[in-house]
């Protein structure tokens, strides 16, 4: 095992986000105290409760998956993708490291900021709304999962994109509306009947149900679902990642 | 002592049927310092490539002290360093942090004074907390030699490492690889500039169209092809070669006022002597007289022309038979 290879790339992606500490941190904190002000003082006075919660708590969860989700996607398809335009990939792949050790690196950093902006947006939260976790550990663990998912997802993604464009899309296009459409700012039995439907086959549907049970013990769905369904979508990543490696695509000639 | 780098019948297609190497053997000793030597999209950036693992080769192989380069990669990559041909850095960077990223991601753990050493050694001791972006091109292109040497490899890849580059520099990068070969690294470095082949090489091979057409000493090569030429500046323009004298290769330029003899330095005679005697029973005059050894240069050009009508001659063959 190549360890000092993963420290350097895991430290290295780190350094990026000490580079932009702005972009890393601060705006996460700031967009997610705009849903606050919007979602939950505005809106949120006009709603009292969703099954026991009040409205402010209740979406809570909710915006902490949002941000995880796209800010996993982000980073780690940044980091691979960078490299790939300004050509520094040579160095990574002529190195005495292996693919395995690759992806520890890269999408080990992409963890870690994205586990940290969710704390950090639980802490920025807990000043606007009374927030209780009940369940801290199932709370991490769907915090882990969801953010080594998409880490890996947008992994894939940075070495998919061609071009910058291709590289914001997926987030924008594909994640940012699954996750308003997953139930993050309302109870899917809120919803007509028919879209009740068409929800069920978001798969972010069952990440925000399971992890808003970690903390309020209510769900959407049931928590063996929600877990299936992230293991799921993992296992699909995994495989992926693994073909992209074994065939060299888009990496090797 | 067998050879450190051994390439046996490499050949690559890339998916657009372009044949880069065409069965290419090479055997390559510890501590020298071989220049493949060819034009542009020869085959010499596929050939360190695939040593290197960048890319893959669709057939033959080549193993690194033993190791071969795809089973036990992390063995050979350990001993290799490589300094790609353009300029990839990440701007944002510092020096430091990039170069020790690089030996990290080389299996090497922290060795501060040995990058110190390296940096000062590579004049970039003054710009270790710089920004990759505020460095000049010639900083750039030995921060990319700092980058490659920073896990202390035993082979170090150079792609062009002049390519572009203004003449001081260039002499700096030079006397830089001549430092590095001293201090027993084995170098591989392609060019296109024979000059630089001629400056540094201990041996040359040189590469055409995917195939290694000639590997030899460079002073073996030299002698081997060489060919010399003395000029004789008459005082009396020759108008045409007198029969007495057709028994010597010669010929005539600029309108007659020069006569050229060709010779061959390996030959035991060379002729000149009888040449000069003769010319003077026949009271040719001269004025002045030197010779000139051909270059590195007109050898490869001579090396890949023969290699153009080989396949020129084959062309024709194929249509005629057509």
């Amino acid at each position: 095992m190549n360890i000092p290879g993963i420290r350097a790339i895991f430290n290295h992606e780190m350094d990026r986000a000490r580079r932009t500490i702005f972009q890393s941190l601060v705006s996460p904190v700031i967009s997610t105290s705009l849903y606050f002000v919007v979602f939950g003082s505005a809106i949120g006075s006009r709603i009292t409760e969703i099954d026991g919660v009040s409205y402010g708590s209740f979406i809570v969860p909710g915006l902490i998956m949002l941000t995880l989700m796209t800010q996993s996607v982000t980073y780690a398809s940044f980091g691979i993708f960078f490299p790939r335009f300004t050509g520094t990939t040579y160095e990574i792949l002529s190195a005495p490291i292996s693919h395995l050790e690759i992806v520890i690196g890269y999408v080990g950093a992409a963890v870690t900021k994205s586990v940290i902006v969710g704390l950090v947006i639980l802490a920025t939260s807990g000043l606007f709304v009374d927030i209780y976790v009940a369940h801290v550990g199932w709370m991490l663990l769907f915090l882990l999962l969801t953010a080594f998912t998409f880490s890996l997802f947008g992994f894939l993604i940075g070495i998919w994109a061609e071009n910058f464009e291709r590289l914001q899309i997926i987030p924008l296009l594909v994640v940012t509306p699954l996750v308003f459409l997953g139930g993050s700012f309302y109870s899917v039995s809120m919803l007509p009947e028919f879209w009740q439907k068409v929800t069920y086959f978001n798969p972010v549907l069952y990440l925000v149900s399971g992890f808003r049970w970690s903390f309020y013990e209510i769900s959407d769905v049931s928590v063996v679902i929600s877990l299936s369904m992230i293991a799921t979508f993992l296992v699909i990543c995994i495989a992926l990642t693994w073909w992209i490696f074994k065939t060299g695509y888009k990496l090797k000639e | 002592m067998p050879p450190y780098i051994t390439i046996e019948n490499l050949s690559k297609v890339y998916q657009n049927g372009h044949v880069a190497l065409n069965g290419v053997d090479l055997n390559i000793q510890e501590g020298e310092l071989i220049a493949l030597l060819g034009p542009n999209g020869a085959g010499k950036t596929t050939l360190i490539s695939i040593i290197c693992g960048l890319v893959r080769p669709s057939s033959g192989s080549v193993t690194v002290d033993g190791h071969d380069i795809i089973r036990d990669y992390q063995k050979t990559r350990k001993m290799i360093g490589l300094v790609p041909q353009e300029l990839p850095i990440e701007p944002f960077e510092s020096v430091i942090k990039t170069v020790n990223f690089s030996r990290g991601l080389f299996g090497k753990n922290p060795n501060p004074q040995y990058i110190d050493q390296l940096l000062s050694d590579l004049s970039l001791g003054d710009k270790k907390y710089s920004q990759i972006k505020s460095l000049s091109g010639g900083m750039k292109r030995r921060l990319l030699i700092a980058k490659a040497l920073s896990h202390e490899p035993r082979i170090l890849f150079l792609d062009e490492p002049t390519a572009g580059v203004d003449v001081n520099l260039r002499k700096e990068t030079w006397d830089l690889i001549h430092r590095l070969k001293d201090s027993g690294v084995t170098i591989i470095l392609t060019t296109h500039y024979i000059e630089e082949a001629e400056e540094m090489a201990d041996r040359v091979a040189v590469i055409n169209n995917g195939s290694i057409i000639v590997v030899e000493r460079k002073t073996d090569l030299m002698q081997k092809m060489g060919k010399k030429q003395m000029f004789l500046e008459l005082q009396e323009p020759m108008m045409q070669i007198p029969e007495e004298l057709s028994g010597y290769n010669l010929y005539t330029q600029e309108d007659g006022r020069i006569l050229v003899y060709n010779y061959e330095t390996t030959k035991k005679r060379t002729g000149i002597t009888t040449l000069l005697k003769d010319l003077s029973s026949m009271e040719i005059g001269f004025k002045d007289l030197k010779t000139e050894q051909s270059s590195l240069e007109d050898i490869f050009m001579d090396l890949v022309d023969e290699r153009v009508e080989i396949l020129k001659h084959a062309e024709s063959k194929f249509a005629t038979n057509g």
